[in-house]
């Protein structure tokens, strides 16, 4: 233990300790409030990289635990990380402090408030990825929702408040019943920490009947599925997305999302194994359906920002796929899809983001022959959408690449439907660059923009070597999470389903077949033995 | 067996803070005369120290445990935490009034008297072991309120609010007496577990419960119901909680409530134990009346007053659910539950009173709009409340709502599973009026010809109470939660 005994503590609370620091500044001493926030992000994130120094990537079980009473002799407070949540930590530190940086000029309005949601948002989504306690993952859980409310219902564009009670609803909604079922888990098992109950079912003394597993995996999986957001349960996201300040939507792409599919990883899957199983076939064609969807509707957007918001959902639909291909392969490169759709969603919403601070407009229309007045952002812009639609060796293609391998070895139809997403998504990025920045300067005003000054540059430039670190030296993440990732296929198959072909329940997925009718040649072939 | 004189003594134990605060009354009642006009806030000061004595009583009745005077009152763990629930709300509350009364022209010593026998009868309601003392206790704690309620007296929705209140709350404790005649009736006594143990051998002889037992249970649960504020008895609260004075109102919503609750789980728990067959589904159906009634009627609510008024009635659902458990664990889980409950229930009205500024004229939501430019702490308590009172993690409120879905999921019924589902689908219904406040309060322009006056600092203190025991409640449950456990385990004996 010794001094890192607490690494994870220091690393939850270390902004919300900052956010303490903020709210005795003046509310207009807005330089030092800037200042203070991005010194303490910074902080974060250098003490967050202890923890890559410390991991020992052979070792399966979480690492750097810590374990304290809480509440009862149920409610502990346990943290720890495994290979999966490490890089989700990291992500979240290393995203935080240029969500600050993209802010310095563009947030004007109570400052101060600004900067302590973001922070406490911070502490939050950190402490859903370390909580081994289902009780204290639902507190970080539901903790995320509120500073993330202030940030889009505040500072947000016309339609903020609509986007904000929409967005709360939702998740909220979902997560209700995610505490129904974590009671009901806990009435079964005596306890609310998670690897309790999972060696508890590993040596049989705890087992649920399929049904009632089926009904506690849905009220786990909706409350991810909203939150990543798989189709049909995604309407949420364009609107979060758009009308949230730029900090707001690089946060809620960036990170928010992954708490989803970071959910089914860590609980849906290892709790609920034969659920997971059974149910996997039309979660998967949700997840194609999200992919194709996703794809053609970001295509036909007239708003730049509500497009970026579109390739979120067809993104995501390729993490939740390769979860539910089952084999490490897929999983690896969900996780690092997840990473990687971070920072590249995150560094388009960004370049967003600076075209509204020059424009104050998403619309497409209003833009064009960008790349005359501002070479250098539009020339980081482009890399970005590479990335983002990925191109080898960038860090989207790593992602995408592993999830289809590792599909394609289980189920050829869904990683042939699902390859469609990724040309697709060569459509809408590249169309929507040449829109934007290609050809004649059309609009008057556009003609004397600036370039990107020196503090966007460093941010374009820290999102550029991301994202050209994570392609090429991808090895890096994969190696780090490959034992985690067998450890929760490992939970994930039991003696039954791995002797049994992945079951179909018909009926949720014959719905699914009106939405897209395409699908019905898939549900043939993969009906047949 | 005991000395006659070391008994009373025992006794005069065992009833300290209804003594106590009895005294306190009485002695502003007399100095209220002899008191200027203009020094009348001083006896609000003897009274809020009548009530922190009380509640040093109370510590001093927790050393005493046991019965007092024939066994008409029981000084248990039940009890001893019931008292301090009600003693906190009594507390906030007269702390919240003391510039309200004067703001609104009608500082008089009565009123803190009253608030103090109004507590008298809460504390005797949630000691009594006899139903005529529960009654009594009852009739103290109703008649003071109903005075309270139309203290603002040149008000005619104060007037109407409490003649409302007096009617309807008259016959209700008519009905509560009826009740109690009728299990008379049957059993030969009015000691609340000599009942259970009358019950056990009714029971053993024939499996059917005698009819007029069954007709005297459901006139208690009327009864009781109405002062609860449950459905379908809810129907006077709304009139009456915006009409009554904000301060009244917050003290309506929190101390009776809780008192009466204590009163009813002895009833139905320990008397009517052995029939929770009964019991059971009323309760279940009355918890998804009151909440879905709650609810939805916030929903469209747009004075303030009268969306927690709804809410208030809505939490009551939450509370029943917890009830219909009919474990220990559920016992626990109201007794928490109320204790969060007081806090920001009365947090969120003290809020009230302070932005209804001279003659309760600002209670709309619209009213509040931009409030948080213009006070930020006063924004930043009412969200938290307001959050509290939705069940977000880290407040007392999520604690109370998580406590009471686990007593009635660990039961195991399918019926307290799908009430759960019920409950956790109506808070997520409630999150959008508690969330259009802080809307309101957050992301709109504020108004310009609103001039905020400054929050008094008898208020400062209570908002810092009501604050801290939210957020203690929601950080560090565990000393509370065990010593809800503790009383819900002196209840049953055995």
């Amino acid at each position: 233990m010794g001094t890192q005994g607490y690494l994870l503590t220091v690393i939850t609370f270390l902004p919300l300790l900052s956010v303490a620091a903020l709210l005795m500044l003046r509310s207009d001493d807005q330089v030092w409030i800037r200042r203070i926030a991005l010194a303490a992000s910074l902080a974060e994130f250098v003490v967050s990289l202890l923890l890559l120094r410390g991991f020992d990537s052979a070792n399966p079980d979480y690492q750097f635990v810590e374990k304290h009473a809480w509440i009862g002799d149920s409610i502990q407070y346990h943290l720890g990380v495994d290979g999966i949540s490490l890089f989700l930590i990291l992500l979240t530190t290393f995203l935080t402090p240029l969500a600050i940086l993209c802010s310095w000029e563009s947030i004007r309005d109570n400052v101060k408030g600004f900067f302590v949601s973001l922070l406490v948002i911070e502490t939050a989504m950190i402490g859903v990825f370390v909580s081994l306690d289902l009780f204290l993952f639902f507190v970080f859980w539901e903790l995320t929702l509120i500073p993330m409310y202030f940030m889009i219902g505040m500072w947000g564009h016309e339609r903020r408040i609509y986007a904000a009670v929409k967005f709360i609803l939702y998740t909220m909604f979902g997560s209700i019943l995610m505490l129904v079922a974590i009671l009901w888990l806990y009435g079964k098992a005596g306890t609310f920490d998670l690897p309790d109950i999972l060696s508890l079912m590993q040596s049989g003394q705890l087992s649920f009947p399929p049904r009632t597993e089926l009904l506690l995996f849905g009220a786990f999986f909706i409350a991810f599925a909203i939150k990543v957001p798989l189709f049909p349960l995604h309407t949420w996201l364009p609107d979060a997305h758009t009308e949230a300040p730029t900090a707001g939507s690089v946060i809620l792409a960036g990170v928010m999302l992954k708490l989803g599919t970071y959910g089914i990883l860590r609980f849906c899957l290892p709790l609920f194994p034969e659920a997971a199983h059974r149910m996997a076939q039309p979660i998967a064609v949700l997840a194609i359906i999200g992919i194709v969807y996703g794809a053609l509707v970001a295509t036909v957007q007239t708003d730049l920002k509500r497009l970026v918001a579109y390739t979120s959902v067809s993104h995501l639909g390729f993490v939740v796929l390769g979860i539910f291909a089952f084999n490490t392969v897929a999983i690896q490169g969900a996780v690092f899809q997840m990473l990687s759709h971070g920072v590249s969603t995150g560094a388009l919403f960004l370049g967003v983001g600076m075209l509204y601070d020059r424009r104050h407009t998403h619309e497409i229309k209003q833009f064009g022959g960008l790349a005359t007045p501002m070479p250098v952002l539009m020339s980081f812009f482009l890399f970005i959408a590479l990335s983002s639609l990925a191109l080898p060796p960038l860090n989207g293609f790593i992602g995408e690449f592993l999830i289809l391998i590792g599909t394609f070895q289980s189920h050829h139809a869904w990683a042939s439907w699902a390859a469609s997403g990724a040309v697709l998504s060569a459509i809408y990025l590249l169309w929507a660059y040449q829109r934007v920045a290609l050809g004649e300067v059309t609009v008057e005003k556009n003609k004397t923009l600036p370039d990107a000054s020196m503090r966007e540059r460093i941010i374009l430039v820290t999102m550029a070597l991301a994202i050209l670190f994570m392609g090429v030296a991808s090895p890096l993440f994969t190696r780090r999470m490959e034992v985690s990732v067998n450890n929760i296929l490992e939970q994930t198959s039991t003696p039954r389903n791995a002797s049994r072909p992945v079951g179909l329940p018909r009926a949720p997925y014959v719905v699914a077949l009106p939405a897209h009718p395409a699908l019905a040649v898939l549900a043939e072939r993969q009906v047949r033995p | 067996m005991i000395p006659f004189v070391g008994g009373q003594i025992d006794n005069l134990h065992r009833l300290a803070p209804e003594i106590t605060l009895c005294l306190f009354g009485i002695i502003v009642m007399i100095a209220d005369p002899f008191v200027g006009a203009a020094r009348k806030r001083a006896l609000g000061w003897v009274a809020l120290v009548g009530a922190l004595v009380a509640l040093a009583a109370v510590h001093v009745a927790n050393h005493f445990p046991g019965p007092a005077y024939s066994d008409l009152i029981r000084v248990d763990s039940f009890s001893v935490f019931m008292h301090v629930v009600i003693l906190a709300a009594v507390v906030l509350s007269i702390l919240g009034s003391f510039d309200y009364l004067d703001q609104e022209n009608i500082q008089r010593g009565e009123y803190y008297a009253l608030v103090l026998f109004a507590a008298v009868g809460m504390g005797i309601l949630a000691g009594a072991n006899e139903l005529v003392t529960a009654f009594v206790g009852l009739e103290i704690s109703s008649i003071a309120s109903y005075v309270l309620v139309g203290f603002r007296r040149r008000s005619p929705a104060s007037n109407e609010a409490s003649l409302k209140y007096f009617l309807l709350g008259s016959f209700a404790t008519a009905f509560f007496l009826y009740g109690v005649a009728m299990v008379y009736g049957v059993t030969g006594t009015t000691r609340i577990d000599a009942v259970q143990t009358a019950f056990e051998t009714l029971l053993a002889a024939s499996p059917h419960m005698p009819g007029l037992a069954v007709l005297g249970l459901g006139l208690i649960f009327v009864g009781l119901g109405f002062k609860v504020v449950i459905a379908p008895f809810q129907v006077y609260a709304p009139d009456v909680y915006e009409g009554a004075p904000t301060p009244v109102t917050g003290l309506l919503a929190s101390g009776p409530k809780a008192a009466t609750f204590a009163l009813m789980i002895r009833i139905f728990y320990v008397s009517f134990g052995s029939a929770q067959g009964l019991w059971f589904w009323a309760i279940c159906v009355c918890a998804v009346l009151t909440m879905c009634i709650g609810n939805f009627a916030a929903l469209v609510q747009t004075n303030v007053k009268r969306m927690l008024a709804y809410s208030s009635i809505a939490h009551a659902g939450y509370i029943l659910v917890a009830f219909a458990a009919s474990t220990a664990l559920g016992v626990a889980a109201v007794l928490f539950y109320l204790a969060a409950y007081v806090f920001m229930k009365v947090g969120a009205f003290l809020i009230v009173t302070h932005l209804g500024q001279q003659d309760e004229k600002r209670l709309s939501i619209q009213d509040y709009s931009g409030l948080a430019s213009k006070q930020p702490v006063v924004a930043a308590c009412f969200s938290l409340f307001l959050l509290s009172l939705l069940g977000l993690p880290a407040t007392g409120g999520f604690l109370g709502k998580f406590f009471a879905f686990q007593a009635a999921l660990g039961v195991g019924r399918r019926a307290l599973a799908l009430l759960v589902v019920i409950a956790a689908i109506n808070s997520v219904i409630g999150a959008y009026y508690y969330l259009r406040v802080i809307i309101t309060m957050y992301f709109q322009a504020p108004h310009r010809d609103y001039t905020p006056t400054p929050v008094a600092p008898a208020v400062v203190i209570a908002l810092f109470i009501a604050a801290a025991g939210t957020l203690y409640l929601g950080i560090l449950p565990s000393r509370v939660w065990d010593l809800a456990q503790v009383a819900a385990e002196s209840l049953f004996p055995h």
